[in-house]
C-alpha cells in the first residue's frame, strides 16, 4: 500500500490537494513534491494543503512542507494549509514554523483567505 | 535488551520503528513513550542511513533497545564520518526556518529526556536517547 494517497478538487482559481497517509523520508514526501511541481507546471499556483487524513509527518516531510511552500512562492503562488492535526501543529509549533505557514481550520475561511 | 543490525536503506526507518514499537509494546509502554519513541527511532536511523552511512550499504546500521522500569533506552550508532552536533544549525533560527533539513535532531531532542551523541571506537557516530517511562 502507498504511503500517502493526494487527491485533487478544484474551488475556483484555488487547487485543494487532500493528503491521507504518511508524510515521511522516502514515498510520502517525494509524492508531495511531484504533485505541487505538477500543479505549478499546470499554472496552478494558489495551493491549499488539506493535512486533515495526515496521520504521520517527520522532519523530512515537515521540510516538504517548507520546500513546497517556497516553491510556490518563487512562482509568485500562495500555499496554505488545512485541517492540521495536533501532532503536526505541535512539531509545526516546535519548528517555529506556524509562524511561517498560514494556517486553516475551517476549509471556507481558507478559501476565502485567497480572495 | 534487543539488538539490531539494519541495511542502509530507507526502508530500515519504517522497519527499525516497527520493531521499537513492538519492543516498547511488550515492555508496557504507555502511548506517550511509544509516541515519542516512535519518532525518535525513525528521525535517529532516517540521519544514520542519509547522513551518516550516505545510503551506503556495505555499512550498516546497529539499534539497540533497553528497558527498565524506569526508562526506555535507544542507541542508532552509524559507520559514517560523524559529525559535531555543535555544528549543527538551530533550524528554528529565523535565517534557518525555510531550509528543506535539519529539523531531526530537534524532534529527537523535544520528545526525547535524554539525546546524546559520542564518536565510539572504530567509527561513526552512536546516538544515546532515552525517555522516561513516568
Amino acid at each position: 500500500m502507498a504511503d500517502i494517497n493526494i487527491s485533487e478538487r478544484q474551488a475556483g482559481d484555488v487547487t485543494i490537494l487532500d493528503l491521507e497517509g504518511k508524510v515521511t523520508i522516502g514515498e510520502g514526501s517525494v509524492s508531495l513534491r511531484n504533485a505541487i511541481r505538477r500543479l505549478l507546471g499546470e499554472g496552478k499556483n494558489k495551493i491549499l494543503l488539506n493535512l486533515g487524513g495526515v496521520g504521520y509527518i517527520d522532519s523530512s516531510g515537515i521540510g516538504e512542507l517548507v520546500s513546497s511552500f517556497t516553491a510556490v512562492n518563487k512562482e509568485g503562488g500562495t500555499l496554505k494549509l488545512l485541517n492540521l492535526t495536533q501532532k503536526i501543529q505541535d512539531l509545526l509549533a516546535i519548528t517555529k514554523l506556524l509562524t511561517v505557514f498560514d494556517v486553516y481550520d475551517s476549509e471556507a475561511d481558507a478559501l476565502a483567505s485567497f480572495s | 535488551m534487543k539488538e539490531l543490525t539494519l541495511p542502509s536503506r530507507i526502508e530500515s526507518v519504517d522497519e527499525a520503528a516497527m520493531l521499537a514499537d513492538e519492543f516498547a509494546r511488550t515492555n508496557g509502554c504507555g502511548d506517550d513513550v511509544m509516541s515519542a519513541v516512535d519518532l525518535a527511532v525513525r528521525e535517529s536511523v532516517a540521519n544514520a542511513v542519509k547522513h551518516g552511512n550516505k545510503f551506503d550499504e556495505s555499512k550498516p546500521v546497529e539499534m539497540t533497545l533497553k528497558c527498565s522500569e524506569n526508562e526506555l533506552e535507544i542507541t542508532v550508532r552509524d559507520f559514517g564520518t560523524g559529525f559535531a552536533v555543535t555544528d549543527v544549525p538551530d533550524p528554528t533560527d529565523p535565517e534557518n526556518l525555510l531550509k528543506v533539513n535539519g529539523r531531526g535532531i530537534l524532534f529527537m531532542r523535544s520528545f526525547m529526556d535524554e539525546v546524546e551523541w559520542d564518536n565510539p571506537p572504530g567509527g561513526g557516530m552512536k546516538v544515546k536517547m532515552v525517555k522516561k517511562r513516568n
